[in-house]
């Protein structure tokens, strides 16, 4: 079970013919698959589409009615390679990953999966992680379908089309012998909706129907001559085929509108903003009547020339909505109508912004400035300038009062984050060490780069932190610190990272995250998850071993929230005159998942009437300062300010608030770094036994009667 | 076209504030009402702790009005077109204004105004708070309805959890045509905590009607007892002084003896008449003078940490802060880690230094880590005797430095205020900056000897430029917001100008 159960969820993957599902996209995709008959289905997390995996993890004992194989993959590459499966058997499977990041990964595989070609529909569910709250480099997915030959889907957003692109996507990948990718942006994955189920349909090839045959066809292996075939395959057959099912099954879509003579096409992801904007501007209903005629792909690759001089043909201008760039669809679009010899002129990225995500506002902007380029169309054109310049007073007006923006609230390790000490250590070991070179990697470890560590030169992708400290290393006078999560090292770094650095005897410092899960996309399981609760297969791998059987002679594993021991180990790492990798394995559960686990445990103890000793920390805010070095040096969430008590004092004094879970972290911070005695650790006894309260009862006893000999009134009190 | 459009809902909260509980029984209840829905969110994800959007439509008509119709509901809020915000933190709500989410004409703003500092508030060693008035004026100005006031502290009162009374104010704000029971039947539907929520959620049905008094802005620890002292105060010490003088003579006869106190009134009284002889309204200077040379006094040694923490009300205080029920047993412990330095502070001048000068010859502080079970009777007997060190204070070399600093500053105070009230008022909060421990309070301690030294002696030495006030200002700021020294340094070299260098860092040292 990862961070978030969908065992109650899951139970909608059971609706059938007459049904109707309630929840969110990514589930519903889920149900469609099922619905599609598919024989496997894998990914590898990462927002938005962790659900899906989760989901998937849920519902094995569903798929295993059915007889569906689910792989819980070790990175997209072996998530696209599985989808081979689909190349020689009528097989259908699908696949689901964060995209750019995920397809750059997954990419040698899809390119020989799509010069192959399949027999069974394979699809790839790419979650969109773009622009708004996007943890990842911006860029699109489109390159990928127009370099490979693959068909690229982009649903309107709502559960209905998004199912039923997900159902005729499989018969598009079949009727071409392409493998299709189908992306959703990260407001459509956690859409909530609803649509009407059909039965799952048990697959032709299954766990439970196997097959006997295996099939050999040359002409799908990739080496020559057969590469020659297929790139000629791809444009001579594949492509009008598809082209032809796309334009049969009305797969893209056409809504007409009395503004006859001008009109928009759109990526179908565009579709309700697209709407809503219209609708502000009085163009449009909230049923999508509008009054300028739509062209909406759900198919953004390849384009159906045909559909598009159709629409295109005896308007005078056209809007051409594309998020992302470059402007693929724009450029082609001009292409295919230059072809039809038709003038109609196009608009697209001279109105609307060339980089970055298209929130609402952008694209009211867009459209607004569309009607003003085309020029009186209709009394609504003319209100668009004004609607704009509303909004502008208003966002001017509240900058103005607000002072400008408001602090921003920038992602950070959780209370009591097993990840975040490591950082404290190193900030301190620095002091002693000098500067030194930090390659970051990808997980929550990476929040290290943001306040208050400022750590980490550089992020160059998931486990390629060592890898990307191979030529820097060499070159710098200190030894270079790679930090890696643990996730990042069974997804790459153990062959990029590890594997090269012993082969090549590189002399640097690796620090593994080792926390049990992939914690950043959901508490995933990996190779090394000690948690026992996870349900099915449980493998545990010892990083430090596998670290050992590499060859590494120095490793060292050290408990996270040991700071002082942390910065012991470091320096040694970093000045010891051994040569070759030194690795730290900084050991320490992902505090959520152990959190998750305790609560209902000692929530169950303290009500059966067991001992359970509570820690938390706490300041004493007489003692206090109001330096706050404590949070520059920690920056757990509830480490906070509250105002100063002292009436002679204004700087706020530094407070742990109630969610505290006493990690330690901030006694180990103040010995560490000698910061203050201001930090402590005090321990609820809950259903203390006779030993206990007699204990506690003479304690209070003997230093009461201390405190009354001196009984002075105290130099001050609460107010009340 | 059909003239129907969407309700629009905003929520803006923190990871893990129970926002996506809240989104759940608000589509819960449209769903109920038969009202066509949409819900989606940007969740933290991997953001943790970062702040977490969700966005709702609600189409106001039944799904038969609807007949076969697509309702067609946007994933983002624009700009103009939303209902309602709704903000489970101060920020938050200030971040919706600032996106143009709320508009006279339109928007209903639902927001607690307690706080929770961002990152970029915290980590500043002075205070990097925003001014949370700011996104109060705002509210009253751009929002059509706004209803503010401690939401989090109005729940905890009642023992309830913030966003089921954020669901009660939601109802009980009228932006959603639905009856209260529709939320109450979500409530009960979604089936965790159910009578805790239920009850939660009446309070802000209520609340909206009538918004429960402003909780009070914490209150400062006045002192409970009135020093012996006091009379001659107030004989001595203008009226501006009498408010400081009842918190600083108990504080310092409690942290020395009378005595002590008796010369801070003394100090003040120098000083307040220098300000009347340049005829300066009484407490220009020396109110703001007076709280820093009290708190200055009573400087945090370790006989004081360890009075702190072990005196009488200390128990009491713990248990407030951790929310233990009284008679529970807790177990208390300290982490205290003196040094070679703080051990030589507890020294005569002529050993501490000795002390003080051998360690910094070794290169080490040899601080020695100690956990202290404070509440058990060996621990708690070592703050106590070491809080009982206090006839021991005067002869110890700390005490020594800090009061010939404290007479350093009072000097230049005086002179200053004769000559410029402005830059004098600047030179009163400067002893800010010799705040913390151990390295941090090094640190501080030398910009702070740096400024009076290189800076405002020979200022005052010579003649100071017209804008030093100003300038001094900026300085002790960028001392105060910035971690790393560098950029402080930059600007006092920048601001050193070729005046007779007649330093007084002598005496600041």
């Amino acid at each position: 079970m990862a961070e978030r159960s969908f065992k109650k969820e899951v139970e909608a993957l059971r609706l059938g013919d007459g049904d109707t599902f309630h929840g969110e996209g990514i589930l519903a995709v889920a149900k469609a698959l099922l619905q599609s008959g598919v024989s496997y289905v894998g990914g590898y997390q990462g927002a938005p589409v962790s659900h899906m995996m989760d989901v998937l993890e849920d519902a094995r004992p569903i798929l295993d009615e059915l007889g569906v194989h689910y792989e819980g993959n070790a990175s997209e590459a072996a998530a696209a390679a599985m989808l081979g499966a689909s190349i020689n058997y009528p097989m259908r499977g699908a696949v689901t990953w964060k995209s750019t990041v995920g397809t750059n990964v997954a990419s040698d595989a899809l390119s020989n999966l799509a010069s192959a070609g399949v027999k069974g529909g394979a699809l790839i569910i790419l979650g969109e992680d773009y622009g708004d709250g996007a943890s990842i480099i911006q860029e699109r997915t489109h390159a990928f379908a127009m370099k490979s030959q693959m068909w690229l889907l982009d649903p309107r957003p709502n559960l209905p089309t998004i199912v039923h692109m997900v159902e005729k996507g499989f018969e598009l990948s079949e009727v071409s012998s392409t493998p299709v990718m189908l992306e959703l942006r990260i407001r459509a994955c956690h859409v909530y909706g609803n649509f009407p189920t059909r039965d799952n349909v048990s697959p032709p090839i299954s766990r439970k129907k196997l097959l006997s045959q295996q099939d050999f066809n040359h002409d799908r292996i990739a080496l020559p001559p057969s590469t020659y075939l297929q790139e000629r395959l791809k444009i001579d057959v594949r492509l009008p085929a598809a082209v032809k099912f796309i334009q049969e099954n009305g797969l893209n879509e056409t809504f007409s509108g009395d503004l006859s003579d001008l009109g928009i096409i759109l990526q179908g992801g565009m579709y309700n903003s697209v709407i809503r904007s219209l609708q502000q501007l009085g163009l449009a209903d909230a049923y999508g009547t509008s009054r300028l005629p739509l062209y909406v792909m759900n198919v953004t690759y390849p384009l159906v020339p045909d559909e598009l001089t159709a629409f295109c043909a005896g308007k005078r201008a056209v809007l051409v909505v594309e998020e992302g760039q470059p402007d693929y669809l724009e450029q082609a679009i001009h292409a295919v109508l230059r072809r039809a010899d038709l003038n109609t002129r196009l608009h697209g990225k001279d109105v609307l912004p060339m980089a970055g995500e298209y929130t609402g506002e952008v694209v009211l902007r867009g459209i607004a400035g569309f009607t003003e380029s085309v020029g009186h169309a209709t009394a609504a054109f003319d209100n668009a300038g004004r609607a704009i310049a509303d909004l502008d007073t208003t966002k001017n007006r509240a900058r103005e009062i607000l002072g400008g923006s408001v602090p921003g609230r920038p992602p950070g390790f959780c209370v009591g984050c097993p990840e975040r000490p490591v950082f404290s250590a190193m900030k301190l070991a620095r002091k002693d060490l000098g500067e030194f070179h930090i390659a970051s990697d990808i997980g929550c470890h990476t929040f290290s780069t943001l306040e208050p560590f400022n750590m980490g030169n550089t992020v160059l992708g998931y486990g390629l932190s060592l890898a990307s400290s191979t030529a820097v290393g060499p070159n710098f006078d200190k030894r270079v610190v790679s930090v890696m999560g643990d996730g990042g090292f069974w997804h790459n770094g153990l062959t990029s990272g590890l594997a090269e650095s012993v082969f090549n005897n590189n002399d640097g410092v690796l620090i593994v995250m080792d926390n049990g899960y992939t914690s950043a996309t959901g508490a995933q399981h990996i190779p090394s998850s000690r948690a026992a609760e996870r349900d099915g297969a449980h493998t545990h791998v010892s990083i430090e071993d596998t670290m050992r059987g590499f060859g590494v002679g120095w490793v060292r594993t050290v408990r996270t929230y040991s700071i002082e021991k942390m910065m012991d180990t470091l320096k040694e790492a970093m000045t010891t005159k051994e040569k070759g990798l030194k690795v730290i394995v900084a050991a320490g559960e992902c505090m959520l998942a152990v959190q998750r686990r305790l609560r209902p445990l000692n929530r169950d103890k303290i009500a059966r009437g067991e001992r359970v000793v509570q820690p938390r920390f706490g300041v004493d805010d007489e003692v206090c300062t109001g330096d706050h070095s404590c949070i520059r040096l920690s920056g757990c969430p509830s480490l906070t300010i509250k105002p100063n008590p002292d009436p002679l004092r204004d700087d706020p004094v530094a407070y742990v608030d109630n969610n505290c879970v006493g990690c330690g972290v901030c006694g180990e911070v103040s010995h560490a770094a000698v910061l203050c005695p201001s930090f402590y650790k005090a321990e609820i006894v809950h259903n203390p036994g006779i030993a206990d309260r007699l204990l506690s009862g003479v304690r209070r006893s003997v230093i009461g009667a201390l405190q009354r000999l001196v009984a002075k009134p105290p130099a001050s009190s609460p107010a009340e | 076209m059909s003239e129907a459009r969407p309700i629009c809902l905003l929520i803006g909260a923190l990871g893990g504030e129970g926002g996506g509980v809240l989104a759940d029984w608000i589509t819960e209840a449209a769903t109920g009402c038969d009202h066509p829905v949409q819900r989606t969110s940007v969740p933290g994800v991997a953001q943790r702790t970062g702040a977490t959007t969700y966005y709702i439509e609600i189409l106001p008509t039944t799904w038969s009005e609807v007949g076969d119709r697509q309702p067609v509901f946007a994933l983002f809020p624009n700009p103009g077109t939303v209902d309602l915000v709704v903000a489970t933190e101060a920020l938050e709500a200030g971040r919706a204004m600032e996106r143009g989410f709320v508009t006279p004409d339109r928007t209903t703003l639902i927001t607690s105004t307690h706080r929770i500092y961002a990152i970029a508030e915290k980590i500043v060693p002075g205070d990097g708070r925003y001014d949370t008035d700011r996104i109060a004026a705002a509210a009253q100005e751009l929002a059509k309805q706004p209803i503010m006031f401690d939401m989090r502290t109005f729940a905890r009162a009642h023992g309830v959890s913030l966003n089921a009374v954020l669901l009660g104010m939601i109802a009980g704000s009228d932006v959603l045509p639905f009856d209260p029971e529709v939320f109450r039947a979500a409530i009960r539907s979604a089936g965790k905590a159910v009578d805790d929520n239920l009850n939660g959620f009446e309070l802000g049905l209520e609340a909206v009607r009538n918004p429960p008094e402003a909780a009070p802005v914490p209150a400062k620890r006045r002192s409970a007892e009135t020093s012996p002292l006091m009379a001659q105060a107030l004989a001595d010490l203008p009226e501006a002084l009498h408010e400081i003088a009842a918190e600083a003579l108990p504080r310092l006869t409690h942290y020395q003896n009378a005595a002590y106190a008796q010369r801070w009134i003394d100090r003040m009284r120098d000083l307040a008449g220098a300000e009347s002889t340049v005829g300066l309204a009484p407490g220009t200077v020396s109110v703001p003078a007076g709280k820093q040379l009290a708190v200055w006094m009573s400087f945090e040694d370790i006989i004081r940490v360890a009075d702190v923490k072990s005196r009488r009300t200390r128990r009491d205080q713990v248990m407030q802060e951790i929310g233990a029920r009284p008679g529970q047993v807790v177990h208390v412990t300290e982490f205290l880690k003196p040094g070679i330095p703080e051990w030589a502070d507890m020294l005569p001048p002529g050993l501490g230094r000795g002390l003080r000068g051998w360690g910094a010859r070794r290169g080490r502080t040899g601080n020695i880590g100690l956990q202290i079970r404070s509440d058990a009777v060996s621990g708690y007997l070592t703050l106590f005797l070491l809080a009982r060190l206090r006839w021991w204070r005067p002869r110890t070399l700390r005490f020594a430095e800090e009061n010939a600093d404290i007479d350093a500053w009072l000097g230049t105070l005086r002179v200053a205020t004769a000559r410029d009230a402005d830059l004098a008022l600047e030179i009163a909060e400067l002893p800010r900056l010799r705040k913390g421990y151990g390295e941090t309070r090094t640190r501080g301690v030398g910009k702070y000897a740096r400024i009076m030294g290189d800076l405002v002696g020979p200022w005052l030495g010579a003649s100071q430029p017209a804008d030093a006030a100003s300038r001094l200002k900026s300085l002790r700021l960028q001392a105060q917001s910035d971690s790393d020294d560098a950029s402080f340094d930059l600007l006092l070299a920048g601001m050193i100008e070729s005046a007779p260098s007649q330093s007084i860092r002598a005496a600041a040292e």
